[in-house]
């Protein structure tokens, strides 16, 4: 009996400290509030059901219900749509009891609005940075003559043999993007290695053919093509026919590409961009009609599949560092010597925090020292972007 | 006319399959039409998903400079259509140009937020981590070291300023093996999903034609 009145009593009781504030760090409509647990709310559910947050444009006006949180929690973002910047809002939490619930007091005015930086995003910020300056700087060096070294990458010279092949054998080339957009940065390099292709193909007369998932690809690849055909000085040879848009279905794309190669049968077939599950029906009939078959992608899932379908595969930035060394003009240079750079820095900076970890893990294990083992935390934390 | 649609799809997937034998006229059909069709389908649903909300009904609806704002788009849009005209094609090279550079901002920041802070965070790792268990502390330690070793030699194998010689060529070295047992175990677990796909479609079958 005591007992019983000893939890009504409890139960009773509202959440405290209740506060609202708009949401740090968003693209506004948002309000955040918080607020301590009323001392009913002590894990078991059937005593105590949660909270639910109220709203209201005036203190003493009529409050709705905005949303609900469960025992335990203390904190509430309120993301309606129909919340308006600048405009004033007004809050309430309600405990919400087996026997009944008990209102907190009125917080506010609060107004939410927009910020323009997201602090939490700093790290995010100066890694850009770093890695900007570190660009710029080399494209400078490389602009003023330096000669920046790139280190040969096997599959290159593959090209080549692959073209010289093709037109042994008077067979086409075919060339895809696979499921590329232009907005993609694995295009750009694609387009830059396609150009190297062209060039080696208008020089040898052969035929090249490049179908297309995507018309924007499809248009930035036609005037690759083009140019790089008159900069061979072979601009005659050039064809838009042999550049056609299938389709922009997946496997729409894979069958017309497989019956092209069927019907075609391509010397050389070279897989340049991004991927998916069609990799492997693309690769597999590149290899039935005995093609030599270069593959490069940034697609982790798909390297494996043209790693055991193709004779070369570029791995992931192996595609990138590919288009600087087949056209090292000082912008691509640059990029990938700052990159490199970063790379570098990186490793090194890994290297000096697993000794700090393990230097903090021994001092508190063996001498009870944590400095250590807290400026580690506060470096892993450093780099949480959420 | 749904038994139709049945045997309508049977028999175009049969007729995709005989690829595996070799290139025919049936194949011929089904990929023709596939891509016809398929083509065509995307045409509308740009249309339905993409230029009719975001564009036409946009313009309609929006009131202020937000309205024409929406001209840059459709004006880059009619410039890629210079195409057709050889005279004017070079005027596509202007929103292709704004899609590549607009795309290369985005990504840089995208690739630093997405891949290399994660990246990096999980990397952060002391060589030896004290567990309850002696068994704990082994198991635990050996799994950071390892993740150290992968990420630092793999990286090096992706490092393109120096010649691979001396010690650089045994941490890469190290790096492609990391790689190729993370690809080889990717293909097993996407071969094996592949295999449930066959399954699924060899079970249309067999159900359309009663066998079971």
């Amino acid at each position: 009996m005591f007992q019983s009145i000893f939890i009504l009593g409890l139960l009773a009781q509202p959440p405290a400290n209740v506060a609202a504030f708009d949401t740090p760090n968003d693209e506004g409509s948002s309000i955040t509030v918080t607020w301590e647990p009323s001392p009913a709310d002590s894990g078991n559910l059937f005593l105590f059901r949660g909270y639910e947050i109220y709203r209201s444009d005036t203190p003493t006006g009529e409050f709705k219900c905005v949303g609900f949180a469960a025992a335990g929690a203390t904190r509430f973002d309120d993301s309606n749509t129909d919340i308006q910047d600048g405009q004033e809002y007004f809050y309430v939490v309600r405990a919400l009891t087996s026997s009944g619930h008990e209102d907190s007091p009125v917080a506010g005015p609060v107004a939410s609005s927009a910020q323009w930086f997201n602090t939490q995003r700093v790290n995010v910020l100066a890694i850009t940075l770093l890695i900007s300056a570190l660009v710029i700087y080399y494209i400078r060096r490389a602009r003023a003559g330096d000669r920046l070294f790139v280190r040969k990458i096997a599959g290159l010279d593959a090209i080549e043999d692959a073209v010289g092949r093709s037109t042994e054998m008077g067979k086409p080339i075919l060339y895809s993007f696979g499921l590329s957009y232009l907005n993609e940065v694995w295009t750009l390099a694609s387009l830059s290695i396609l150009h190297r292709v062209a060039e080696k193909c208008a020089e040898y007369s052969t035929r090249l053919l490049v179908p297309h998932y995507d018309p924007l690809v499809m248009s930035a690849a036609q005037e690759t093509v083009k140019q790089a055909y008159a900069e061979a000085g072979r601009p005659d040879l050039y064809d838009e026919r042999d550049s056609p848009f299938l389709t922009a279905d997946q496997f729409g794309y894979a069958a017309g590409v497989d019956g092209m190669m069927m019907r075609e049968r391509p010397g050389a077939v070279f897989w340049q961009g991004y991927f998916y599950a069609e990799s492997l029906i693309l690769a597999e009939t590149g290899h039935s009609v005995g093609a030599i078959q270069i593959a490069g992608t940034t697609s982790v899932e798909q390297i494996p599949f043209f790693v055991v379908a193709c004779d070369y595969t570029l791995i992931g930035e192996e595609m990138y560092a590919a288009s600087c060394y087949l056209r090292p003009d000082p912008q691509m240079l640059g990029s990938l010597k700052g990159e490199d750079l970063t790379k570098a820095m990186i490793l090194v900076f890994l290297a000096g925090a697993a000794v700090l970890g393990t230097a903090g893990v021994l001092s508190s294990h063996f001498f009870d020292y944590n400095g250590l083992n807290v400026l580690f935390e506060n470096v892993v934390q450093w780099f949480n972007t959420f | 006319m749904n038994l139709l649609g049945t045997w309508i799809a049977a028999g175009l997937t049969i007729a995709i399959l005989s690829f595996l034998y070799r290139d025919n006229p049936f194949y011929k059909f089904a990929e023709h039409l596939f891509v016809g069709v398929s083509a065509g389908y995307w045409v509308i649903y740009i249309w339905a998903f993409d230029v009719q909300p975001m564009l036409v009904d946009e313009f309609l609806r929006q009131v202020g400079i937000e309205k024409w704002l929406l001209v840059i788009p459709a004006v880059f849009g009619l410039m890629m259509m210079a195409r057709w005209f050889p005279a004017a094609a070079w005027v596509s090279r202007w929103p292709i140009s704004f899609t590549v550079g607009i795309a290369a901002g985005l990504a840089l920041t995208a690739q630093v937020q997405g891949y290399i802070i994660p990246q990096i965070q999980a990397t952060l790792l002391p060589v030896v981590s004290i567990g309850a268990t002696t068994a704990e502390t082994v198991g635990q330690s050996i799994n950071n070291i390892v993740i150290l070793v992968g990420v630092i030699c793999a990286l090096l194998y992706f490092y393109f300023s120096r010649e691979h010689k001396g010690a650089l060529k045994v941490g890469s070295k190290i790096g492609i093996v990391f790689l190729m047992i993370g690809f080889g175990a990717s293909f097993g677990y996407t071969v094996m999903a592949r295999i449930s796909l066959l399954i699924g479609r060899l079970t249309f079958l067999l159900q359309v034609f009663g066998l079971r």
